[in-house]
């Protein structure tokens, strides 16, 4: 058996005696095999010595559990590792940051404590899912949607302290801004409710975000202050309507003026739904449109003739790429916008925005199927369903074999930079992550475009393949570092990782020598000092292994 | 020379011998008529020896300047109390909550560093008022629009860090902001978000940077200096419209804030609502309340239907609701048609359909507008208070439904009769929506310069607190005369967020030199003084 | 005895107080299940449930299902790319792939799919073997 680090094997089976009181023997994994279903399925260290592994794992049911399992691993000093579905493939799945952690795993914890539909929140436990908050709400005929990322099994409490986004209206979309009140252990067994949850007997847990005082919530995103055992969100009411149009723009410049036009049009919020952005010549899919690409049923490959000035072109542009796309009326960029609300203002919104874009000479529009909502379920499932908050797991076409893809991969990690929300930065990003995939050996593809998942920035969401191959797993892992470096030097960070990367990336994050992860660290040795809680978690270090790390 | 409190006068004297080298002499504060200006103007401790005074003010006018005074600060252990642009009226103004602080007045600190009208956002410093960021984007005919609060000499980064409201969409002044730079306690400076990876270039566009999302730690609190914040602004809009349901009867009220709810949470009214009601601000409703507000319910007042007959007889709606439509001119009429056929299931439910605005409007139009949904600052809410010497806010959130405001009506209506409180003297407001999904009963008490009157008020205030708590209703923000009373209220599981806030504060702000008592966080040093 | 009476309700009072208001503890538990309705078993056979629970959200028919459209790029007619129409599969088979994972499909806890519920997937997806 796995010992943590810094344990002796008797404290540690003491520790595990302690565990099987307090949650029941079923419920905490010693056996090799039970505690290897904690590793991250797509690890890009399968089979080396620092693959990510558990040393046990503790399955809680309820928050005095909880408490009883911190007491002890403060009890013993041992570094556990909450997890709330333990889904997070792409960011580390549910494998501990510090090798020989204990896993705490709170998908048992799966009650909704309530929906209210009036004032539109949930408040859930971390083993609620997305298709299990779905379903609860369909069930009881409730007209209320939930933003769901593209992997319906993830938990919306998981989701929103990693800071993961999804579809629907922008301020739902933002899964950590959309939380209102937490239920948190600390490291100490304390439990803290925030903002209003402090009143006892509140009537406003889940009406008004910040409570009175220092507004605390944000502290337990991305890191390792406490484990969050409640959360509140705000869900979307069920719109009356959903309409959507697309913008076709013909010339590689336009795409400049398209994405001020579609700021100005998100700002105000004449269309309050995702941008989402493609290239009919490039043939990059909009995210609604890969599942339908991947099947098989998108435009056909290019002829020889488009093929070759594909193949010829810098970036995905050349003169003669442009005229040859002119000529035949395909365009450059494509935009797809969607509007939620009565049918009558969506119209309304939609029209005022063709005049809009009728500033790019040549725009050309369609106006796509709209819906009356709720959707028959005939239409759920034809739509791009995370737009209408149903949940799936459709995503998983990513690296998975199809008919477009003979060679499936063994999962992915992403590579996630914010960029600023213009045409001349999609540009420049292109630019400078193609040199640099170049220059470190890596497939990149000839342009990338950006998703829309938060207002007023940009995200650029690379995958990098994860193999069963050794020596091309580390030369992807010292690839996706150094794109780490080239995009910090052109000051552009990332906003979430995995375990592998969080060091890394939180070096890019050195303002003033560092001072924020300094910051971070004086929090951390205040509120957990014994560093039990997913130590190294966004690259905090509980003081005793800090040295170790730098 | 005042002395702050545990500080001997000769490392004061020292200490304010460095802050006049630091800023120079003519920006440290020390004589009494001087540091005078910085009372809360509307102190409810008016003549009384209560009154927090400051023992002198300090107004750095850069950030090298703010840590050096910080630095000092520290070395001394001297508390110091933090303003923007010092204009919390109503909520302690300008001064300390712990008497013989020094003022750090940031109000020379005023450069908009930025404004960018196509990503549509703004950096500024804590000394740029509301006015001031106006008057800039107005010079330069940028299309965009700012929030403002009522009062409009306010600081933006004052008014989001006390987490104060505004009108428009982009209403919640904390939640819009983006992106901030704090001086701490050890004089070092922080920049959060996207800001703390050097030459940034999405600090305004994207809040959270990677890791903990800390800044909501900086907000009614005393871990930081604040010395930069950015904002979202809304692009100026196409056009606005406003529009106005009436309902007849006293239980229409639960309907009419359900599909308000729904019109606000799907996005289709934006900006601040009101209730408010055309009834009970009749001279006979008030008349037959004792002459006091109708809105509140106190035993002995009259009855529901004593007040609906009053409705029906003169023609009163019970209840109205004036909501703000932003969008182009077709879109807003269309969602206004749309809100009007959701109330019209609210039985005799009538309309006010309010002007449709095409923008941008004519500069010269400016007073004809409704200035507050429309971004324009303007102190005009001044005119708006009763014959007093100032006011207080006391500031409940109750959920935001038409039960809760019944609810609301009885319970501080049996609070203010069980405290004795004349009818007259009965405040009570009606509940605004400034925060998606809750209402705030935005109280003002006058205060006046007079002893019995402001004790007796500030012990009513206690009373409502504590009425409010034991309906599981806190307030979102409070007068610095009351942040214990209120810090204590939030009292889960032993007063464990406090508890956690004070764990932070020794580990931030371990001398406890910063804003000592704020929001109830003690340092501390001072701590056992105070429980 | 009125006294001890009492006293079990101020202790009651008090353990119910330190938890806070009890209505915010209470609420549903919510079985797990990856799917967008409640599946029942009625008329099926033993492990029905439990497959349209864990496995048909991406094994099951019709769009957006990338564990069928994989197999069906595997065996391009050769086997059912439905994995509940195959007859060729085997109980140890199917808990390796579950336990193990492959390609981008990953392994599950026992949090997520329980040995119980693990045999029962089994079972029906081996129900057509004839061997």
């Amino acid at each position: 058996m796995k010992v943590p680090p810094g344990l002796s094997p008797s404290d540690f089976a003491r520790a595990i005696s302690a565990f099987e009181l307090a949650v029941g023997k079923q419920w905490v994994f010693t056996a090799e095999e039970d505690v290897a279903l904690y590793r991250d399925p797509y690890s890009p260290f399968l089979g080396e010595p620092d693959e990510l592994v558990a040393s046990a794992a503790v399955a809680p049911d309820g928050v005095e559990q909880v408490q009883k399992v911190v007491r002890i691993a403060n009890q013993y000093k041992i570094p556990i590792y909450p997890v709330s579905t333990g889904k997070n493939l792409g960011y580390g799945g549910s494998a501990p940051v510090l090798s020989g952690s204990v896993v705490l795993d709170l998908k048992r914890m799966n009650r909704v404590i309530e929906v209210n539909e009036e004032n539109a929140y949930a408040l859930v436990e971390p083993g609620v899912s997305y298709f299990d908050l779905y379903r609860y709400i369909q069930e009881k005929g409730l007209k209320l949607w939930v933003d769901v990322p593209d992997p319906g099994w993830g938990s919306p409490i998981g989701n929103a302290l990693d800071r993961g986004g999804g579809y629907l209206m922008a301020q739902f979309r933002n899964h950590f801004d959309s939380h209102c009140g937490m239920e948190v252990v600390l490291a100490n067994g304390d439990i803290l409710r925030t903002g209003m949850g402090a009143m006892p007997g509140a009537q406003t847990w889940q009406n008004y975000k910040s409570g009175f005082g220092p507004w605390v919530d944000g502290i337990f995103s991305q890191s390792n202050f406490g484990v969050v055992t409640k959360m509140g969100f705000w869900l979307m009411p069920e719109p009356d309507a959903y309409l959507s149009g697309t913008v076709y723009a013909a010339k590689h410049a336009d795409l400049i003026l398209l994405v001020k036009i579609l700021n100005y049009l998100e700002n105000t919020r004449v269309t309050n739904g995702m941008p989402d952005l493609g290239s009919p010549l490039l043939g990059i899919p909009m995210i609604s449109e890969i599942d339908v690409w991947n099947r098989g049923e998108g435009p056909p490959p290019p002829g020889p003739e488009l093929a070759s000035l594909l193949a010829k072109s810098e970036g995905g542009y050349s003169a003669e790429l442009e005229q040859y796309a002119l000529a035949h009326g395909i365009s450059y960029w494509s935009c797809k916008l969607s509007f939620y609300g009565p049918t009558k203002a969506n119209q309304a919104n939609w029209e005022f925005a063709k005049e809009k874009f009728s500033a790019i000479a040549g725009a050309k529009f369609v106006d796509n199927e709209s819906f009356k909502l709720p959707l028959t379920p005939e239409q759920c499932e034809r739509v791009h369903k995370p737009q209408f908050g149903i949940p799936s797991l459709t995503m998983f076409s990513i690296g998975a074999r199809s008919r477009t893809n003979p060679d499936p991969t063994n999962g992915h990690m992403w590579f996630s930079p914010i960029i600023p929300r213009t045409g001349e930065a999609i540009f420049e990003a292109n630019r400078v992550f193609s040199q640099a995939a170049k220059k470190y050996g890596i497939p990149a593809l000839a342009f990338s475009l950006p998703s829309c998942y938060w207002e007023r920035a940009f995200i650029f969401i690379f995958a990098f393949p994860v193999t069963r191959d050794v020596a091309t797993n580390q030369k992807n892992r010292a690839a996706f570092r150094a794109l780490v470096q080239t995009a910090a030097e052109h000051g552009w960070g990332e906003y979430r990782t995995a375990p592998a990367y969080q060091d890394v990336i939180m070096n890019t994050y050195s303002y003033n020598d560092h001072s924020l992860l300094r910051f971070h660290e004086t929090l951390k040795d205040a509120v957990d000092p014994s560093g039990i809680l997913s130590a190294g978690r966004y690259g905090i270090w509980p003081r005793h292994l800090r040295k170790t790390q730098a | 020379m005042r002395v702050p409190p545990g500080v001997t006068p000769q490392d004061f004297s020292d200490a304010i011998k460095q802050w006049q080298e630091a800023l120079g002499k003519h920006w440290v504060f020390t004589s009494e008529e001087d540091v005078d200006l910085y009372r809360d103007s509307y102190s409810p401790f008016w003549h009384e020896d209560l009154e927090p005074i400051p023992a002198a003010a300090v107004a750095p006018d850069r950030l090298e300047q703010v840590q050096a005074v910080v630095r000092i600060a520290n070395t001394y252990k001297i508390p110091l109390w933090t303003i923007s642009t010092g204009k919390n009226l109503g909520y302690g103004g300008s001064a300390p909550l712990l008497s013989g602080s020094v003022v750090l007045d940031l109000k020379r600190m005023d450069r908009v560093l930025e404004v960018n009208d196509k990503n549509h956002y703004a950096l500024v410093e804590p000394g740029v008022s509301y006015f001031d960021l106006y008057r800039y984007i107005q010079d330069r005919k940028l299309k965009v629009w700012i929030d403002v609060p009522d009062p409009g000499w306010g600081s933006l980064i004052g008014n989001a860090l006390d987490r104060g409201g505004g009108y428009t969409p982009l209403r919640d002044h904390f939640d819009a902001h983006c992106g901030m730079e704090v001086v701490l306690a050890s004089g070092e400076v922080v920049r959060t978000g996207m800001g703390a990876l050097p030459g940034s270039q999405t600090w305004q566009q994207y809040r959270y940077g990677f890791g903990p999302y800390v800044d909501g730690i900086f907000s009614q609190s005393n871990f930081g200096v604040v010395t930069k914040m950015g904002f979202w602004l809304l692009p100026e809009p196409a056009g606005f419209k406003s529009g106005t349901v009436m309902v007849q009867r006293h239980d229409d009220l639960v309907p009419l804030i359900e599909t308000l709810n729904y019109l606000m949470n799907s996005n289709l009214v934006q900006g601040t609502t009101t209730i408010g009601s055309p009834l009970l601000m009749s001279r006979a409703a008030r008349s037959a309340s004792g002459g006091g507000s109708a809105l509140v319910m106190s035993p002995g007042g009259p009855s529901i239907e004593a007040l609906e007959k009053i409705g029906r007889d003169q023609n009163l709606p019970y209840w109205n609701c004036e909501m703000s439509f932003y969008g182009p001119p077709k879109v807003v009429e269309a969602e206004w048609e749309y809100a009007k056929e959701k109330y019209s299931a609210i039985p005799e439910a009538r309309f006010v359909d309010g002007e449709t605005y095409k923008l941008p409007f004519d500069p010269n139009d400016v007073d004809k507008l409704p200035k507050r949904q429309f971004g324009i600052p303007s102190l005009t809410v001044f005119g708006m208070m009763g014959r007093s010497e100032g006011h207080m806010w006391f500031s409940p959130i109750i959920p935001m439904t038409g039960e809760a405001v019944f609810q609301a009506q009885e319970v501080f209506g049996q609070a203010y009769h069980d405290m004795g409180v004349p009818a007259i003297g009965q405040i009570f407001v009606f509940p605004s929506s400034f925060f998606p999904r809750s209402f705030v009963i935005l109280c003002g008490f006058p205060i006046y310069h007079d002893v019995e009157k402001n004790q007796r008020s500030r012990q009513v205030f206690k009373g409502l607190v504590k009425a409010a708590a034991e309906h599981g209703w806190g307030e979102y923000r409070t007068h610095t005369a009351f942040m214990d009373t209120v810090s204590d209220v939030y009292s889960y599981n032993n007063h464990s967020l406090r508890r956690f806030h004070e764990t932070i504060k020794d580990a931030v702000d371990p001398n406890g030199i910063l804003s000592p008592g704020r929001c109830g966080v003690w340092p501390k040093r001072m701590r056992k003084a105070q429980s | 005895m009125k006294h001890t009476g009492l006293l079990w309700v101020i202790a009651l009072a008090a353990i119910l107080a330190a938890h806070g208001s009890a209505a915010q503890d209470q609420g549903v538990r919510i079985p797990s299940s990856w799917t967008t309705t409640t599946v029942s078993g009625q008329g099926q056979p033993a492990g029905y449930v439990e497959y349209q629970k864990y496995c048909s959200a991406c094994h099951g028919p019709g769009a957006g299902r990338p564990g069928t459209a994989a197999l069906e790029a595997k065996y391009k007619g050769a086997e059912p790319a439905l994995l509940d129409q195959r007859t060729d599969l085997t109980p140890e088979l199917v808990k390796t792939y579950v336990r193990n994972g492959i390609s981008v499909m990953p392994f599950f806890r026992k949090t997520e799919i329980s040995d119980a519920e693990l045999e029962a997937i089994a079972r029906y997806l081996t129900r057509n073997n004839k061997r």
